[in-house]
C-alpha cells in the first residue's frame, strides 16, 4: 500500500470505501506485517503514556519535574483556569494547559510520546485530551484520531520534513498542529476533505516559523509554541467545520513548507545560532547553564 | 523513498527531552552494548558535533549510559543511569572528538570487557529517534536496529555467506536486508543481516559452528 500524498489517501477512500482511520490502519498492517490487534494495542499504549504525562505535569507533588530553564508552569495555568479566569474558553485553555504539561515532563526527562517529535510532543495529546473532556469521547475514538494524525504526519514527512533541524519549527510544531487539526475534525465528524483543509490551514498559519532554541534546549520557545500549536489546531478545526475551506490544497501547502524550509539558513534550524537563541538574555542563560555543569 | 510506520510519527514512546539527543542516543548505546555482547568493565564515549556541545543539557550523557546498562529508550529510569552504571560496576568516561564526514549527532564508543577484550563502535542519531551504527572495529557498516539483526565478524573466505544463507533458509528465516562489509580481501569482514523474524537459539548455534566465524551477535528489533 503506497501513500505519499493526501491525494493518494482521498483516492484510496474512493477505491476501498474506507474512512480515514480505516485507511491508516490498513496502511500500518501492510507496512508492518503485524496484525490489527497488535497495532491497535500499540496505539492504546501510546495514548496511555500521553495521558500519564499530562497528569504528571499537573501533579502538585511532582516538584522535581523541572527543565534547565523552566518548569512547573502548566500547574499555574490550572490554578488560574480553576478560579474562573479562562480567556480562551474551556476547551482551548485545557488544550494549551495539557500541551504545556506534557512539555514540562519532556524537559524533565520524563516519559512522553514523540508526536511527531519530542519537541512538539505536547500539541496532539493536549488537543485530544481537551476534546475528550469537552465532548465526552471514548478512548477508542481518540485512538482512531491518533491514527488519522499519524497518517497526516507521515504524508508531511514524505513530502517535506517533520524535523526542526531540517525544516525549522514550521516543520515540527507546524506539522504537529496540522496532525492535531485533522484529528480534531475527524473526532467531531468532519469529512476527510475537511480534515486535510484544517491541516493545510494549520501549516499555513505557521509557515516560515524558525527553530531557535535558547541554549540549544527543548524549552524556550518550544514550550509555549506547543501551546500555540494546540490552539492553532482547534481554531483551524472550528474554521473548516463552519464551512470555510482552505483555498490552497493540503499537498501544495506541504510542498510550499518544504521550499521555505530548504531556504532557511542554518542559524534558523535548531543550531541555536539565530532568532531569540542569540538574544542577550538567552546568552546569559546559556552561560549560566554551562557554569552549572 | 523511505517507508514510514504510523509509529514513526506517533512515537517513539521515549524519555525526553529530545528524540535525537536523548532517545536516539539511548538506542545507539543499547545496540552497541548488544554488539559488544559481553560483561562490560568500562566504556569511553567520544562525543562528536552537536552531541559534544549540548550533551549535558539534553541528558545525552544519561541516555548513553542508560543504553550501555541495557535500558531501552523508553525506560523511565534513564535519568538515574549514572547510579545504575555504578551499581553495575561499569566505569564511564566522556571525551570530545572530531570525526570526519559523519552526522552531527555521532558518538564513538570504546567498550572494555571484564575479559580484557575491547571493541570500538561508532553510531549516529539521525533524527526522530532513528539511528545508524556506522562502524564496528573500524569497518564501515550500516545497522539501524529496526529489524531483528544478526551480525557476524568473520574472516573473508569464499563460501561463508552461502553457508549462512543456507542455514537461515533451512530454519525459515526471511532475510529483509543483507550486507557484507570488509577492509581487505581475505581479512576481517562484517556481515549484517536484518530479518523480519526472530532468529532462535538453535539456528544461532548452527551459525556459531562455522569455522570462519570470529564473533556472532543477534538482537531483536528495538522500537
Amino acid at each position: 500500500m503506497k501513500i505519499t500524498t493526501a491525494k493518494d489517501i482521498l483516492q484510496l477512500r474512493e477505491t476501498h470505501n474506507l474512512n480515514f482511520f480505516e485507511i491508516a490502519l490498513k496502511y500500518e498492517v501492510s507496512t508492518s506485517d503485524l496484525n490489527q490487534g497488535v497495532i491497535l494495542s500499540t496505539m492504546e499504549r501510546q495514548w496511555a503514556i500521553m495521558k500519564q504525562a499530562i497528569a504528571q505535569g499537573l501533579d502538585p507533588d511532582k516538584h522535581h519535574l523541572h527543565g534547565k530553564i523552566l518548569g512547573r508552569e502548566a500547574i499555574k495555568l490550572k490554578t488560574s483556569y480553576e478560579s474562573g479566569k479562562s480567556i480562551c474558553g474551556i476547551t482551548t485553555t485545557k488544550a494549551i494547559m495539557y500541551a504545556l504539561s506534557t512539555m514540562e515532563v519532556n524537559m524533565a526527562m520524563g516519559q512522553i510520546v514523540a508526536a511527531p517529535t519530542a519537541g512538539a510532543s505536547g500539541v496532539l495529546p493536549g488537543t485530544l485530551k481537551a476534546l475528550q473532556e469537552t465532548y465526552d469521547l471514548e478512548d477508542n475514538k481518540i485512538i482512531e484520531a491518533l491514527f488519522v494524525a499519524g497518517l497526516v504526519g507521515m504524508v508531511i514527512a514524505k513530502q517535506a520534513s517533520i524535523s526542526g533541524a531540517k525544516g525549522g519549527c514550521q516543520a515540527e510544531i507546524g506539522s504537529a498542529a496540522a496532525m492535531a487539526a485533522a484529528a480534531t475534525v475527524y473526532v467531531l465528524g468532519g469529512t476527510m476533505e475537511q480534515s486535510f483543509d484544517g491541516a493545510a490551514i494549520a501549516i499555513n498559519n505557521m509557515m516560515g516559523l524558525i527553530c531557535d532554541p535558547v541554549a540549544g534546549l527543548v524549552e524556550v520557545p518550544c514550550h509555549k509554541r506547543n501551546a500555540l500549536g494546540a490552539a492553532n489546531a482547534l481554531l483551524c478545526a472550528e474554521i473548516v467545520l463552519a464551512g470555510l475551506p482552505s483555498v490552497i490544497p493540503f499537498d501544495e501547502v506541504v510542498q510550499a513548507m518544504k521550499q521555505v524550509g530548504d531556504l532557511l539558513p542554518a542559524c534558523h534550524r535548531e543550531t541555536a545560532t539565530g532568532g531569540i537563541a542569540i538574544s542577550k538574555t538567552a546568552k546569559a542563560i546559556e552561560a549560566r547553564i554551562m557554569n552549572d555543569e | 523513498m523511505e517507508n514510514y510506520s504510523i509509529f514513526d510519527i506517533i512515537g517513539p514512546a521515549m524519555i525526553g527531552p529530545s528524540s535525537s539527543h536523548t532517545a536516539g542516543a539511548a538506542k545507539v548505546a543499547y545496540i552497541a552494548r548488544s554488539i559488544f555482547g559481553k560483561p562490560i568493565k568500562k566504556v569511553t564515549f567520544y562525543l562528536h558535533g552537536s552531541f559534544s556541545t549540548t550533551y549535558k543539557g539534553h541528558g545525552t550523557d544519561k541516555a548513553l549510559i542508560a543504553g550501555v546498562c541495557g535500558m531501552r529508550p523508553d525506560d523511565p529510569s534513564i535519568p538515574f543511569s549514572y547510579e545504575k552504571a555504578k551499581d553495575m560496576n561499569i566505569e564511564i568516561t566522556f571525551k570530545k572528538i572530531i570525526l570526519d564526514d559523519v552526522h552531527p549527532n555521532t558518538v564513538k564508543m570504546i567498550f572494555e570487557g571484564l575479559d580484557g577484550t575491547t571493541q570500538s563502535i561508532i553510531g549516529s542519531s539521525i533524527g526522530g529517534g532513528k539511528v545508524k551504527i556506522i562502524s564496528i572495529d573500524d569497518i564501515d557498516v550500516a545497522i539501524t536496529g529496526s529489524y531483528a539483526t544478526l551480525i557476524t565478524q568473520h574472516l573473508d573466505l569464499p563460501g561463508f555467506v552461502a553457508d549462512i544463507s543456507q542455514i537461515l533458509a533451512k530454519h525459515h528465516i526471511n532475510i529483509a536486508f543483507m550486507k557484507v562489509f570488509r577492509e581487505t580481501k581475505g581479512e576481517n569482514a562484517v556481515m549484517v543481516i536484518e530479518s523480519d523474524d526472530v532468529i532462535h537459539k538453535d539456528t544461532l548455534e548452527k551459525i556459531s559452528a562455522l569455522e570462519a566465524l570470529n564473533k556472532l551477535t543477534f538482537f531483536e528489533a528495538i522500537q
